[in-house]
């Protein structure tokens, strides 16, 4: 064990933040849920890419640096230390990405990881069904084989970042005999094709951040086939996987949150009528952040000496989605009677961005899987306990 | 950067899970709970045998010379088979402390430490924080305090009065005793004053990150036992753990286990190389660890149902070591003061990026 960086691991670090000193905007850019913000956020991305900064754990031939998963931590820490702006394509980097390298022929690894990494192919997830939702193999969209090509009926919801997306990907009914896990296949689909309808659903705050998709005789090549007919099920969850695991939520997120947190309650802790529990609340927050942090460092590291994720990730998902929902309450309860207000709002002050955080928070439990079904897998895969 | 432990210190940690295993099961801590002592000096033996009392003495003194990082993951087992035997506190307060006196005691480190290593003595430490001395009844040498002075007496030397504690394996002792000159090894005419006081602060430390490593095992145990128990006992015609409710009580401590481990391997490499952020680290790992096993003790209780508030029932064992520790070396508010002293300081390097900074 040994828990300092090395010399280039400090050479990277400085070299990450040197660069986003002189990139990142100094204005931030507007929500990726608004058509304006989804514009100013793929130039970003764009922009990162062009730094090579875009996805800096891919090979250097897709735009990458090839970095190990600590290089990776050490980019996010520097990232979100920044005020960078958020990541638009993050269902395609940190979720298809990975999948596609570990399921994708090769002229598909060079079809699409290239555009994803540039941010001119925005992907959106196209997992929840109406009828499926934590109960996802219950999924009833169809894909018929007809030469060539599959042709999609169905519907998907839920899915984030559609209305400005350029594609999406799900998994798909392709053997109409099957049921449950089997005969599902998982395709890739652009949302420009004849017979995709999108429609927006506003969020909380208003903004369309995900959509309905609807499949009215998509055809769609057999190219977009990701890891074969009928292996659908296998493909999904080693997304999911990632999704729940390192990926998708990096811990400096977190921790410049808490960092947030501690600033406003020393600012506000003097005022008379604050809740006594907010003190331990925060104390709370800072330390679960740094556990998250200690303990995806600790992942990190097995990782690189060759080890494997096992089941003991799905507890992430659950830890960092009620980490942010407690923290967001407690920068509530803090505000006080400001904290209803939209920072536009003329007696706001200076509520900042809380309140747009404390909204999204409220999502963390539910997406990439409930907590509910999080803790069912802990206890059936990690616990060994009977399935019901 | 790895924070990840040796193949060495892996290995030694399975042979001794393995040992502990065998050696230290429910039986085995009933049957020395109707022992006049509540200890085995066979026992100790063998653990000596296996060169645990000799890991951190220094290898001047006939020990290992290895540190708490390399005894971590063994005093987790110890927690988690409820050892009575004060093992983790001999290897990572007692033994620390005394290598740590001034060189004006050499002579008294050399009989000691030596004496610890091969098992032949018995040390016990009265933190001042602690008010009992545990295991000092069967200590050949009691390391006590007086004000921020460290003192040394021998078992002639004091006398006990036995106070019982919830936990039939916890030897808890109030020590009467007098402190002279010829007691003390710090403070005025060997080292100065303050060198007491730091020698008490480490052992702080040291305690509180011993307690926080017990407490992670014993949350695990108290895991095991209860997923265990939710096979075997059925109700509507099913285990019980086939139900959702009694799935997610597990579920729950699982996830504080995960992310208590962390925070303690952490703890243990900032003291045993004395980094600066010991404090707070050590504080950090204290508190998860306990919350962790406190957790642990109410779900398994909750999901042994009546038999869980048995005595025949084995879970009892650990529940009653994990709330005996829970105010040793430190309460649970001393340590989150700590942490809150941390971050509320006006130079506190929060955020992204300062975790190992």
């Amino acid at each position: 064990m040994d828990l300092s960086y090395t010399d280039s691991q400090n050479a990277f670090r400085h070299e990450v933040r040197n660069w986003l000193a002189q990139n990142v905007p100094a204005q931030p850019l507007q929500s990726f849920d608004t058509e304006e913000g989804f514009r100013q956020h793929r130039e970003w991305e764009a922009q990162l890419n062009d730094g090579r900064w875009g996805m800096v754990t891919w090979p250097e031939a897709l735009g990458g640096r090839g970095c190990d998963l600590i290089e990776w931590l050490i980019f996010e820490e520097e990232y979100y230390r920044s005020g960078a702006p958020a990541r638009v394509n993050q269902n395609g980097i940190f979720l298809l990405g990975p999948t596609l390298m570990e399921f994708g022929t090769e002229e598909q690894k060079a079809r699409f990881l290239p555009k994803m990494a540039t941010g001119e192919e925005v992907w959106a997830q196209g997992w929840s069904e109406p009828g499926a939702g934590s109960d996802m193999a219950a999924i009833r969209s169809k894909a018929e084989r007809v030469g060539d090509h599959y042709v999609i009926n169905g519907q998907k919801t839920w899915s984030t970042r559609a209305v400005w997306a350029d594609w999406t990907f799900g998994i798909f009914r392709t053997d109409p005999e099957s049921s449950r896990h089997k005969g599902l296949t998982f395709i890739l689909v652009p949302l420009d094709a004849e017979g995709v309808t999108v429609r927006p659903i506003p969020q909380l705050d208003g903004l369309p951040g995900f959509a309905e998709i609807f499949f009215d005789n998509v055809k769609v090549p057999v190219e977009n086939v990701l890891g074969g007919e009928g292996m659908g099920w296998h493909v999904a969850m080693s997304t999911a996987g990632f999704e729940r695991g390192l990926m998708l939520r990096s811990p400096a997120r977190f921790q410049e949150t808490a960092r947030r947190l501690v600033e406003l309650y020393k600012a506000n802790r003097d005022v008379a009528d604050i809740d006594p529990a907010v003190g331990d609340a925060v104390m709370k927050a800072w330390m679960d952040a740094e556990a998250y942090t200690l303990n995806t460092y600790m992942t990190a590291s097995r990782l690189v000496q060759g080890g494997k994720i096992g089941p003991e990730s799905s507890t992430n998902k659950i830890f960092w989605s009620e980490l942010d929902q407690k923290m967001h309450e407690t920068a509530m309860s803090i505000l006080g009677a400001r904290a209803e207000l939209w920072p536009h709002a003329p007696a706001a002050g200076e509520v900042g961005k809380w309140l747009d955080g404390f909204l999204f928070s409220q999502a963390g439990p539910i997406y990439a899987g409930t907590n509910e079904i999080q803790r069912n897998i802990i206890a059936e895969r990690m616990l060994g306990m009977p399935r019901a | 950067m790895n924070f990840t432990f040796t193949e060495d210190q892996l290995m030694f940690h399975d042979s001794v899970k393995s040992f502990l295993t065998n050696e230290v099961t429910p039986e085995k801590i009933r049957e020395l709970w109707e022992s006049d002592t509540g200890r085995s000096s066979e026992l100790w033996t063998q653990l000596a045998e296996l060169g645990l009392t000799a890991m951190t003495v220094p290898e001047a003194f006939g020990g290992l010379g290895m540190n708490e990082l390399d005894f971590v993951l063994l005093a987790e087992e110890c927690g988690y088979t409820a050892l009575p035997e004060a093992l983790v506190e001999t290897v990572m307060v007692a033994v620390p402390l005394i290598s740590s006196l001034g060189d004006e005691q050499a002579e008294f480190k050399e009989t000691w430490l030596s004496r610890i290593a091969t098992g032949e003595a018995r040390v016990a430490v009265g933190h001042p924080d602690n008010p009992l001395v545990p295991d000092a009844h069967v200590a050949d040498l009691l390391i006590l305090a007086n004000g921020d002075e460290v003192h040394a007496l021998s078992q002639a030397q004091v006398q006990l009065t036995e106070n019982p504690s919830v936990d039939p394996s916890r030897k808890l002792f109030a020590v009467e005793w007098t402190p002279s000159t010829e007691t003390l090894i710090s403070g005025a005419g060997i080292a100065d004053g303050t060198a007491g006081k730091q020698l008490w602060q480490d052992a702080l430390d040291r305690g509180a990150l011993a307690v926080a490593a017990q407490q992670l095992g014993l949350a695990r145990k108290m895991v095991d036992l209860s997923v265990d128990y939710t096979f075997e006992r059925k109700q509507f015609g099913k285990p019980i753990g086939s139900f959702q409710a009694v799935k997610h009580l597990m579920s729950n401590v699982a996830v504080q286990i995960e992310f208590a481990k962390s925070p303690l391997y952490k703890a243990a490499y900032s003291v045993a190389y004395g980094l600066n952020s010991r404090a707070k680290d050590v504080s950090h790992a204290r508190l998860v660890t306990t919350d962790a096993a406190m957790l642990g003790a109410k779900n398994g209780i909750q999901s042994h149902g009546a038999m869980g508030y048995t005595w025949e029932v084995d879970l009892q064992i650990f529940m009653k070591r994990a709330w005996s520790l829970a105010s040793s070396y430190g309460t649970q508010g001393f340590h989150k003061q700590r942490i809150k002293q941390f971050i509320l300081a006006d130079e506190a390097q929060l955020g992204a990026g300062s975790t190992f900074a």
